[in-house]
């Protein structure tokens, strides 16, 4: 895969579209900030493995520019049936495009990173 | 045991929630016609059941129906979580049956969730359960405090999420968590190969009941059947029950569990035909008794159907006539001809047609409409005219059946009805012979060929219960109505048309004759008479004549002999002789002693 997509969407694009979710947290501006969401139930160890495995996923491969949510389900049902979400734990990419859904526990890194566009990198 | 028919209310009166049919199993009433008959009292209550079936066999109707019933009609709220049709869809193909599912949405009667997943959005990264559609149920359930589930087509998760070993274990955990939640569901399920009741076997976790949709074409006409192929715990119909979805939802129809047991009333209803009362035992037909009136194309089988709608309705009897054939204006006008209207009983509600070629819909759909009909307008009286037009949508074993039921439902309704079924020419009992043996009274009617015309002639074929007349007789149909005429026999059986007129003169002229030669006769013996009383008055006169010349003659000679006597005397006085002699021979011996 590419490892330019970031780059070529425009910022002004970007910031209409999510500008309510980004947090500040880059110090590469340059390149895009990915936003993630991990919809997990309670507190099971496929749950605790899932975060375990994307915050280290997102250290490695992401540093300073993602945004990542933990969103329990259990918490926030409604959310669940927004969002689809029918297997857990579930990921969503939900920037930049495109949208992807990834689900499981995470463990799989080389099908982590081939979702979330960062394969060729490693 | 527990849940005989016998003790249940008729399709119409729909049991108030869920009434415990079984001591060990209770039941969750679906509210959809029929089905609560032959399951014997509903869905086994806090358990899946399984819906499986064919592309559009109904499934989702089915389960929408039972959430709709559950949640109007017995007080329990359902969820509905939809795989495969979004909720707009759903609601927009459910509003044509009358359930406004925005409304019980509104209400909090109903939950509807639409779980919607693209394969290739997903990708699998690691181990992974469904807890995310557990919650969804749980949290659903939880905001209606809901006691009825659907999941319409769950087995679309399999083709939509990766590892289906995954998927089958958390299918099996759904169904066990939702029997510990105690929610009566049904699942639907696709059935793509006839030797398989799901595409992906998940019937092996649903244990408790699973129902069997089908819809088939035969012959170019379609049919819906639903089986019961398992119900634990419970008795259940087997057999294939059709059904019908309309404007109302689904409509089950039980075939034999109505059973015998209805009553035989010993009430007897004219059939608008006088003369025809006196052939059954002068008192008419029985009420709530089924009439087969059969024969060959134009003996006058509507006719007598009209005759008799007439009467029912003259005596503020409700009618129904179905009309398989002719259109309700062209009855009424063909019977206006023979001096019967029926427009007026139509004007006053009392007489409802419905007509309709039964090729429309299958079998059931007739059936089953029929029912609904009857089951809406309670009518007294039923005409189904006729009933072999059915045979164009089926078989004869299908009619067969379905005739069965009609007649069994008929008769526990206490509904007189007739029948009118056309024979093909020559086989007149012979066809008719599955048929027939429903029937209470059969009256045949048919076309006597004699001298270069036909004439219509009826006879009783059988009557249950009552004296009837063994006679063919002739009928007319004249301005006024339908007449049967006196019995003409001739030397070939029964005389009609004009062999019957002209036997009629005949023996108007035999009578006229005889009636003739009497008086002749009479008339002769006057004469005889008054010739002999004539004579007798010569003869007195004559014998009077003669009388009296006799007499005459006889006076004559007495004074004659007197005379001689005297002067003999005088002549023996005178001469005194011979005394002696004289005294020997009487009355010359007297004479000369005087």
């Amino acid at each position: 895969m590419k490892n330019s997509p970031k780059k070529s969407v425009p910022a002004g694009k970007r910031k209409s579209e999510l500008a309510g979710e980004l947090e500040q947290s880059g110090s590469n501006s340059r390149q895009a900030k990915y936003v993630l969401r991990l919809y997990v139930s309670g507190s099971t160890s496929k749950s605790a493995l899932a975060i375990e495995n994307i915050k280290r996923i997102c250290e490695q491969h992401l540093k300073h520019r993602y945004d990542l949510e933990v969103i329990d389900i259990y918490q926030q049902p409604s959310l669940a049936r927004e969002e689809q979400i029918v297997a857990v734990p579930t990921l969503i990419k939900r920037f930049p495009p495109p949208l992807r859904r990834l689900i499981g526990d995470l463990s799989n890194v080389k099908k982590v990173l081939f979702g979330l566009d960062l394969g060729m990198r490693q | 045991m527990a849940q005989k028919k016998a003790s249940q209310p008729s399709s119409k009166t729909l049991p108030k929630a869920s009434q415990p049919y079984s001591k060990t199993l209770p039941k969750a009433s679906t509210g959809i016609q029929g089905l609560d008959e032959i399951t014997g009292g509903g869905l086994p209550r806090g358990r899946p059941t399984l819906v499986s079936g064919g592309a559009g066999s109904g499934k989702t109707l089915f389960g929408l129906e039972f959430l709709v019933r559950g949640a109007t009609q017995f007080g329990e709220p359902g969820v509905f979580m939809s795989f495969e049709e979004s909720i707009s869809d759903l609601t927009k193909n459910v509003a044509s049956l009358g359930f406004d599912l925005d409304r019980l949405v509104a209400e909090k009667k109903l939950f509807v969730d639409h779980v919607s997943i693209t394969r290739s959005e997903f990708g699998e990264t690691g181990e992974y359960d469904l807890e995310g559609l557990f919650i969804r149920i749980a949290d659903a359930v939880q905001r209606v405090g809901a006691r009825r589930v659907v999941l319409d087509t769950l087995e679309a998760l399999f083709g939509e999420l990766p590892n289906p070993g995954i998927v089958r274990s958390e299918i099996r955990r759904l169904f066990n968590w939702l029997k510990q939640k105690e929610l009566t569901t049904v699942i639907t399920a696709e059935r793509d190969q006839p030797d398989k009741l799901t595409r992906h076997g998940i019937e092996e976790f649903v244990s408790d009941c699973v129902i069997l949709l089908d819809h088939r074409i035969r012959e170019e006409i379609s049919t819906r059947r639903l089986r019961i192929v398992k119900y634990r715990g419970s008795t259940h119909g087997t057999n294939e029950y059709p059904f019908l979805i309309d404007d109302q939802g689904i409509s089950v129809l039980p075939i034999s569990s109505l059973g015998l047991n209805h009553d035989a009333p010993a009430e007897r209803v004219s059939s608008g035909i006088a003369r025809l009362d006196g052939m059954l035992g002068g008192k008419g037909l029985y009420r709530g008794s089924s009439i087969l009136a059969s024969g060959t194309a134009g003996t006058g089988k509507t006719t007598i159907a009209a005759c008799f709608v007439d009467a029912a309705c003259r005596r503020g009897d409700r009618a129904l006539f179905f009309a398989f054939e002719e259109s309700p204006q062209q009855i009424v006008r063909n019977m206006r001809s023979i001096g019967i209207d029926l427009e007026p009983w139509v004007r006053k509600g009392l007489l409802q047609f419905h007509a309709a070629r039964p090729t429309y819909g299958g079998i059931e759909q007739v059936l089953l409409l029929t029912h609904k009909r009857i089951t809406s307008f309670q009518p007294s009286v039923v005409v189904v005219d006729p009933v072999t037009n059915l045979l164009m949508v089926s078989t004869q074993n299908e009619v067969r059946s379905m005739l069965t039921r009609l007649v069994d439902f008929l008769k526990t309704q206490g509904i007189t009805t007739i029948f009118t079924s056309l024979t093909a020419a020559g086989a007149l009992e012979a066809s008719e012979a599955d048929v027939s043996s429903l029937m209470d009274t059969w009256l045949l009617l048919k076309n006597i060929e004699v001298g270069g015309e036909r004439n219509r002639a009826l006879y009783v074929l059988k009557s249950r219960g009552m004296e009837h007349s063994n006679q063919i007789r002739e009928f007319v149909l004249t301005d006024d109505g339908l007449r049967l005429l006196d019995v003409y026999l001739g030397a070939e059986g029964v005389l009609t048309g004009s062999a019957r007129m002209s036997q009629e003169m005949r023996e108007k002229a035999v009578v006229t004759f005889r009636r003739q030669e009497l008086e002749t006769r009479r008339r002769e013996l006057e004469r005889k008479r008054r010739i002999f009383e004539a004579r007798m008055v010569m003869l007195r006169a004559e014998f009077e004549a003669e009388e009296e010349i006799i007499q005459q003659t006889i006076s004559e000679s007495e004074l004659l002999g007197q005379e001689v006597a005297q002067d003999r005397g005088q002549m023996v006085l005178s001469r005194q002789a011979d005394s002696s002699s004289y005294k020997k021979e009487g009355r010359a011996k007297v004479a000369p002693v005087r």
